[in-house]
């Protein structure tokens, strides 16, 4: 503490070594809050499925989405970023995963919604496999906090599918 | 800033960091707001910078004692000696 500037020095890096610490404990609160999001999503129509000009199965979607997802949100949360994707099985993929549709949260007001909504993104299959094809949808969510891990997990609905032929 | 103060303000920032970043995170944590967290801890910042930055006259109560003038010339300054080089074999 001889001068202006080592006190000035000794003052900013133990700030910055507290702020390391303040910004740890909302990041281990989050391990504590009680989660239970639902959804519930219904095909309304299948608009379109055709084969491309180039092979592939192209399917277009009215999907109907109802979600809860309030208890997600926290003091930590920044947003929560949440999509749904259609999960298949083929014999060139063990796993197929096509988004379908992406929101960005922003608060938890927002987070409790039904959205009636074509696919956004296109969902075009690897080949031609979808006739007759038994997929799941499923809701992803990612949880981004202010500070600390962003964690993922999902809600998986089977039984959905498709024509046995082309429309 | 005598060596009092020095203590004096040394201890005296951490004590105020500290309780800053408790208080912050504990009216953080009540009012489910990151940002009241934030805005507290940078308060608090502000503060331990006001108090223990600047030299302040209060941390010069306990100023060393410089020795006399007349009492320094009853005991003359040690003298150097000038050392004797050695030649390299």
């Amino acid at each position: 503490m001889h001068s202006l500037d080592y006190r000035a020095n000794a003052l900013l890096i133990f700030s910055v070594t507290a702020l390391a610490f303040i910004c740890a404990i909302p990041s281990f609160s989050d391990k504590f809050s009680n989660q239970n999001p639902s959804a519930e999503i219904q095909i309304l129509n299948i608009n379109r499925f055709k084969k491309q000009s180039y092979g592939n199965d192209e399917v277009s979607l009215t999907l109907d989405i109802t979600a809860d997802l309030q208890s997600l949100f926290t003091w930590n949360t920044k947003q929560v970023f949440a999509f749904v994707a259609a999960e298949y099985e083929t014999p060139k993929n063990s796993l197929n995963q096509v988004s379908l549709w992406d929101v960005i949260i922003p608060d938890k007001e927002h987070a409790k919604f039904r959205i009636q909504t074509s696919n956004k993104y296109r969902f075009i299959d690897q080949g031609h496999n979808l006739r007759g094809k038994e997929f799941n949808l499923t809701l992803h969510w990612h949880v981004m906090p202010k500070t600390g891990k962003m964690f993922a997990d999902k809600i998986v609905m089977p039984g959905y599918s498709l024509p046995d032929a082309y429309k | 800033m005598d060596w009092q103060g020095q203590k004096v303000v040394e201890q005296l920032m951490q004590i105020l960091l500290v309780i800053s970043g408790v208080v912050a995170v504990v009216v953080g944590y009540a009012t489910e707001s990151f940002r009241a967290m934030m805005l507290i801890y940078a308060g608090g910042v502000v503060l331990a910078t006001l108090v223990t930055v600047p030299n302040w006259p209060f941390y010069n109560h306990h100023p060393l004692k410089w020795l006399d003038q007349s009492e320094a010339e009853k005991h003359p300054k040690p003298q150097v000696v000038a050392k004797k080089r050695f030649s390299k074999k």
